[in-house]
């Protein structure tokens, strides 16, 4: 299979304005280097899924925008990623206050082994909310649609739920913060199509409100839940579009063959 | 079972001459000089004594030096130091206890000159530092056995590492954490030798650190290896107070069990 190169991408340029600007990304670990001069931009309030067979670089890539490759020494990122207008890299940046307002939910469901009710309270908490703590925990938990289930039991923990309910408990948590982006790393891998298909409904609703990037397996979700996809091959980004146009008239034809089936 | 046993044996053998009452209601610990009183008391106190000053060094230390190692040190410091942990873990009690004598007593009589030879003071600061590197290193295994994701879902809420740390990390690991503090107050309760070279051998009921006091152990100490004939009351006495030790001991492990219990969470 060849490689693209940058030149060669297909990469659509949505209408701003821009919720993520991503601009010549290259992330590497140590020397294997996992994405490749990327760019693209996400307009606000939409539903983008990055999608490619694994190792290709597409969660590297989500973990770039709220700096959790931070946390692994080895990661090295170079090129620039536009948040609200400035760089979420540059030496003056602070990747904590970048994370208030860029939320994320991982793959597998990773509730705080504490109440669901301190599950949502724990994060505005410590960012010094100082509004009504009932109010914020009802309006976080009906926006994930988890509501109806756990609201006579908001004292149980939350590891107690089922792995669907955890994950919208999460989703939960990330939305109490109130933040404009919310990076998505494959959160239905773990669950069941009853589950996956609550959390792809919730998605649709939530794009009212926040911008989402999906980094998912799935190449029906990311149909049926995106506006737009990038399709990523072994660190590059081979084509990025509205979602309708990569997966019926891709062209490229390594998307071609990957949203076929031919092959990932 | 046999240990229990003969000490059971010998405890009931002992009561037969000293009440109970007098044992667990005087508060004067005189078995070799006449007359003879049996008030268990001052042993007790100075074992409390010197377990409550090990205790408040040993545990914030060993909690400090394992979160250190979990989350702040970087990978090299962290190969350093905790290989010195399990070397300090394994010098045996008794250099300990002439660490207390020759280093740790003088120091504290140059800042506090009223401090006898013998004091409960260095005696507990010796033992706190002998439970540190357990506290410590018990501690950095149930740190890290809390998952990566819990950590990192903490960061993505705009959390600094020292939130995640105290606030998610430490009470994810708590069943651990705990379990750890009360081993290290059960070996301090039970800790023989560097108490007994450190703190002499003078039955006290005090608070005052700076004196000379008696643990339940060093009294053990001090009658199995004196002359003191076998059969006499002194000799039973040791099991009687032996019977003691191996009591409050079962209730910390049982203590300790249930609170591991309670704070179990399921990532263990």
């Amino acid at each position: 299979m060849v490689n693209v190169g940058k030149d060669q991408a297909t990469v659509f340029e949505p209408s701003a304005p821009y919720a993520i600007e991503v601009n010549d990304v290259n992330v590497s670990y140590g020397t294997s280097r996992a994405v490749l001069d990327v760019s693209l931009k996400i307009p606000e309030h939409t539903i983008v899924a990055l999608i490619g067979p694994s190792g290709c670089g597409k969660s590297t890539l989500l973990r770039s925008m709220n700096r959790m490759n931070d946390f692994v020494s080895s990661a090295k990122v170079t090129g620039e990623i536009l948040f609200r207008g400035s760089n979420i890299y540059a030496d003056d940046a602070d990747p904590v206050l970048l994370r208030r307002q860029i939320g994320m939910v991982f793959q597998k469901p990773n509730p705080f082994p504490t109440s669901i009710r301190k599950n949502i309270t724990w994060g505005p908490g410590i960012n010094g909310f100082q509004g009504d703590y009932n109010k914020l925990v009802e309006s976080s938990l009906r926006r994930a649609a988890l509501w109806d289930e756990v609201a006579g039991k908001l004292g149980e923990s939350g590891l107690a739920l089922s792995g669907g309910q955890q994950q919208r408990l999460c989703i939960a948590r990330a939305i109490a913060m109130d933040p404009d982006v919310i990076l998505m790393d494959e959160p239905c891998s773990a669950l069941d199509p009853g589950s996956t298909l609550k959390i792809e409904n919730l998605l649709l609703e939530l794009k009212e409100r926040f911008t989402i990037v999906i980094v998912t397996h799935n190449m029906q979700q990311a149909r049926r839940v995106s506006d737009y996809t990038a399709f990523m091959y072994q660190g590059e980004l081979v084509e990025f579009g509205p979602t309708d146009g990569v997966f019926e008239t891709p062209k490229q034809e390594l998307t071609r063959d990957y949203v076929s089936g031919r092959f990932g | 079972m046999g240990i229990i046993a003969v000490l059971l044996s010998e405890t009931i053998e002992f009561f037969r001459t000293v009440s109970i009452r007098e044992f667990f209601g005087s508060a004067t610990w005189a078995p070799m000089f006449e007359p003879r009183q049996f008030g268990i008391w001052p042993l007790v106190g100075g074992t409390f004594l010197i377990t409550a000053g090990a205790g408040l060094i040993g545990i914030p230390g060993g909690l400090g030096v394992g979160l250190f190692l979990n989350e702040f040190a970087a990978p090299g410091v962290r190969a350093f130091i905790k290989p010195l942990l399990e070397i300090l873990a394994g010098i045996p009690t008794v250099v300990y206890g002439y660490f207390a004598l020759t280093v740790v007593t003088p120091t504290l009589q140059r800042v506090l000159p009223d401090t006898e030879v013998f004091n409960a003071a260095s005696a507990a600061i010796v033992v706190g530092i002998m439970v540190l590197p357990m506290v410590a290193s018990l501690c950095d295994d149930a740190l890290r056995a809390v998952p990566r994701s819990v950590k990192e879902a903490g960061y993505a809420l705009g959390a600094t590492k020292c939130e995640v740390s105290l606030q998610v990390t430490v009470p994810a690991a708590l069943s651990g954490i705990i379990a750890s503090f009360i081993l290290a107050i059960s070996r301090a309760f039970g800790e023989t030798m560097a108490v007994t070279l450190a703190a002499g051998s003078t039955p006290r009921l005090t608070l005052n650190p700076l004196q000379s006091i008696q643990t339940l152990t060093s009294y053990i100490v001090q009658v199995s290896t004196g002359d003191t004939p076998q059969g006499s009351i002194e000799y039973k006495s040791i099991f009687a107070v032996g019977m003691l030790l191996l009591v409050v001991t079962l209730l910390f492990n049982m203590l300790a069990y249930s609170l591991v219990k309670r704070f179990r969470s399921v990532y263990e």
